[in-house]
């Protein structure tokens, strides 16, 4: 056993910290990368964008993705160190995250030749962004249960349907989306998945505005949308094998990264406010939930660190990427619920002040978080898959 | 980077098991907690004959040089098994702290003897305050013709009933800090003035006991390390203790979970196994991931002490913070999925109960070492 970076990998983690340091601009940081994972508005989105050229052109994007399709082929352990810099460093997600992380493992898998020619390059250069259109109204946590309908009309499908909950559809260019072909097959045996062109006659992006007034998600609706059957990624009615891949990937990745840097900042805020006679640090019931949230902190670091390690010695994403999910969100609950015990009326505030210059950040933590138990498969969805999966209980 | 075990350790796992499967059932372990020794001479030799009870000890003191990681392996496979008996005392305990701070001499008159099962030692460190820092440490050795002489109170000292010899925490100067002015005294049993009451406690398969020292005299080579300066390897000591149990921990509550789970797919209620409603699956599912963040801490703290990294101190409090609130809640929740039967004095869960509880406690609960993950965060 060997927590520490091997040399080559110090030497990889050296020149990428170096790297972000010289070329990060401040105006890009983020103090909250998840929460800010959408920019707020189109002159932001440029910013990023040209942030991802950027980054592109010095080699720093999509690394883990093979040479031939663009990347380096990088291992986990360097995919690892990538994020740990890269949450470090405050930089906002990249626009295309999607497209890196979920799709484009998802077409170098199961794409064809010319969909890896047409569609990967311009992931990695942000030149097209990408939403994922999975969730529907009637279709969250029981995804496979979804209606949105793909009819064969020869040498194109007909789309009719509707999406909910599609991060920065707004901002979308292209869409991979999963849809019905065969309504009569058992539910995850009718199932494709389509990439569709923003742009199409038929597709409509309504936003949903969250309850902390930010938008990330929208409603999208298709109706009479004409995609071509070259779009089709995988087999017909075989989506939901080529989907299955990046969902495990979404929540081996999920359950947030940068705690150690909220609990940073809180630390200050503890040792500093409020401004009487003694901190609240001084106050042993801080000190302690501070502590609490630091240790479940490096545990979740150190559970993922375990996984990753099956995952180097070649076994694929299993089920505790659902640990690591439902821990790490639960714990960004907790993180949030301790802002407002240290802060108390100030973490209701929507404006900067003398003592908490920061309080909009710690509402929104306290308003947003929630959202994170709910995402990419609730709480109780990873306990189920947790309990069947990986202990063995029947299904109920 | 390989945060796994190698195949020398998954070896000793497995062979840690089906000795321990073997050898000490609960069965076994039922009947030694009737017992003030808790163990037999049998089965002592036996581990022995492993080379378990010297397994940290360096080669020319007559252990197989292993280090804390290897000794997690064992520590998890002997919690999953409740073993009974004085292994964390001598090994961890007194062992531990002739191996830090011993003199060459001292080393090869004990260890070899500790590792061949032919001497039991323990530690007093624990006073009536129930401090587990140098601040705790009030007895007093004061200097007399040709060595020492010691006066105080002891309480929660592990197995010192069954030890020839224990090694005594005193004050021999009040220093400028807490620290400085702890010395170490090897103190052998039945020396004048020195007696000890076993306590009866929680878990029967590792007794504690009041230890008062009277005007003990021991001699100026009783002395263990540098006078006044006995506190550094201690700390060591302490935090190898803080590990040792937090991966007996882990391994006691990962059995409480595999009970758990094989309970819950064959007990049906309303026609269906208890395990399929999700009051009990999504129970069974945080159980699991208490156990694994528990497992992660510890492999870390244990990798961090051995490797000498600076982070050692911290890694080891949020290890020994983390598992002790992991099993307690894992060992609850257990009882709580099992129902009544769970409550009985038959049902091996008790068992499991008791040692978690004994664990938590020892050597620093939760809240004592979240306030030092505090001090050392904040400084």
């Amino acid at each position: 056993m060997d927590f520490s970076d091997s040399p080559e990998h110090a030497a990889f983690r050296h020149e990428f910290r170096a790297w972000l340091d010289t070329n990060l601009d401040d105006d890009l940081k983020v103090e909250d990368a998840q929460d800010q994972r959408i920019a707020p508005d189109r002159e932001i989105l440029e910013r990023r964008i040209a942030w991802q050229k950027k980054m592109h052109a010095a080699g720093w994007v999509g690394i883990s993705w093979p040479k031939e399709y663009g990347g380096r082929g990088a291992n986990f352990m360097q995919q690892v160190i990538w994020d740990e810099e890269y949450f470090r460093a405050r930089a906002p997600i990249l626009p295309c995250q999607s497209g890196l992380n979920l799709l484009g493992p998802t077409l170098i898998h199961w794409g064809t030749e010319a969909q890896k020619k047409r569609y990967l390059p311009k992931i990695l250069s942000a030149d097209e962004i990408w939403c994922q259109g999975y969730s529907e109204p009637g279709a969250g946590s029981d995804l496979a249960s979804l209606r949105t309908r793909a009819v064969d009309r020869g040498d194109h499908f007909v789309v009719n349907g509707q999406k909910v909950w599609t991060s920065g559809a707004h901002f979308a260019d292209w869409c991979f989306l999963l849809v019905r072909t065969d309504p009569d097959a058992p539910k995850h045996h009718g199932i494709s998945y389509l990439l569709v062109d923003m742009k199409t006659p038929g597709v409509t992006v309504r936003p949903l505005v969250l309850l902390n007034g930010h938008r990330h998600f929208n409603e999208v609706f298709f109706e009479d949308v004409v995609v071509p059957k070259e779009n089709l990624v995988g087999k017909l009615n075989e989506g939901w094998k080529v989907t299955t891949t990046t969902l495990m990937f979404e929540r081996g990745g999920a359950g947030g990264r940068d705690h150690a840097a909220q609990i940073a900042r809180l630390v200050e805020l503890a040792k500093q406010f409020p401004n009487r006679q003694e901190p609240a640090w001084a106050q042993s019931h801080i000190r302690q939930q501070l502590a609490q949230l630091a240790i479940e902190t490096k545990a979740l670091q150190m559970t993922r660190l375990r996984g990753l390690t099956r995952r180097l010695r070649g076994e694929p994403p299993g089920p505790e990427g659902s640990i690591l999910k439902l821990f790490g969100s639960e714990l960004a609950g907790r993180i949030a619920d301790f802002s407002s015990t240290l802060l108390g009326p100030y973490a209701t505030l929507d404006t900067p002040t003398e003592a908490v210059p920061d309080a909009p950040r710690w509402l929104n933590r306290v308003t947003g978080a929630r959202q994170y138990t709910i995402a990419g498969g609730t709480s109780e969805i990873q306990r189920n898959i947790i309990g069947e999966r990986v202990l063995g209980l029947p299904k109920g | 980077m390989d945060i796994g075990f190698s195949e020398e350790q998954e070896m000793l796992r497995a062979a840690a098991c089906k000795f321990l499967d073997d050898e000490c059932p609960t069965t076994f372990v039922r009947r030694q907690m009737e017992t003030e020794a808790a163990c037999t001479p049998e089965f002592w030799a036996q581990l022995a004959e492993q080379g378990w009870l010297g397994i940290n000890f360096a080669e020319e003191d007559g252990g197989s040089g292993l280090g804390l990681l290897d000794l997690v392996v064992l520590l998890e496979e002997m919690g999953r098994a409740v073993m009974p008996g004085p292994f964390f005392a001598t090994v961890l305990l007194g062992g531990g702290a002739i191996a830090a701070s011993g003199s060459p001499a001292q080393r090869r008159e004990y260890l070899p003897r500790i590792a061949d099962g032919s001497l039991k030692a323990t530690l007093a460190l624990t006073e009536p305050n129930a401090r587990w820092d140098a601040a705790g440490i009030t007895m007093t050795a004061r200097a007399a013709p040709g060595g020492f002489v010691l006066s105080g109170t002891k309480m929660f000292v592990p197995d010192a009933h069954l030890a020839d010899v224990l090694v005594v925490a005193a004050r021999t100067r009040d220093g400028s800090t807490m620290e400085d002015g702890v010395s170490l005294f090897l103190v052998p049993r039945g020396v004048p003035g020195l007696s000890i009451t076993v306590l009866p406690s929680v878990d029967a398969t590792r007794k504690l006991c009041e230890v008062r020292l009277d005007n003990v005299a021991v001699p100026e080579t009783a002395l263990l390390g540098e006078l006044h300066n006995g506190w550094s390897a201690l700390g060591r000591v302490i935090d190898r203790a803080a590990v040792a149990l937090s991966a007996e921990m882990c391994g006691g509550a990962q059995r409480v979970l595999d009970m758990t789970v094989e309970y819950a797919k064959l007990r049906t209620t309303f026609g269906k196994p208890i395990g399929s409603y999700q009051g009990v699956k999504h129970k069974c599912a945080d159980m699991l991931v208490e156990i694994e963040n528990a497992k992660s801490l510890t492999y870390y703290a244990a990798w961090a002490v051995d490797e000498g990294e600076a982070d050692a101190p911290l890694a080891v409090s949020m290890a020994k913070a983390y598992a002790s609130d992991a099993s307690r809640k894992v060992a609850a929740a257990g009882i709580q999925l099992h129902g009544g039967i769970g409550m009985t004095w038959e049902h091996d869960l008790q068992l499991y109960l008791k040692r978690a509880k004994a664990c938590e406690v020892a050597f620093g609960d939760a809240t004592w070492h979240r306030e030092r993950v505090a001090r050392l965060m904040g400084a």
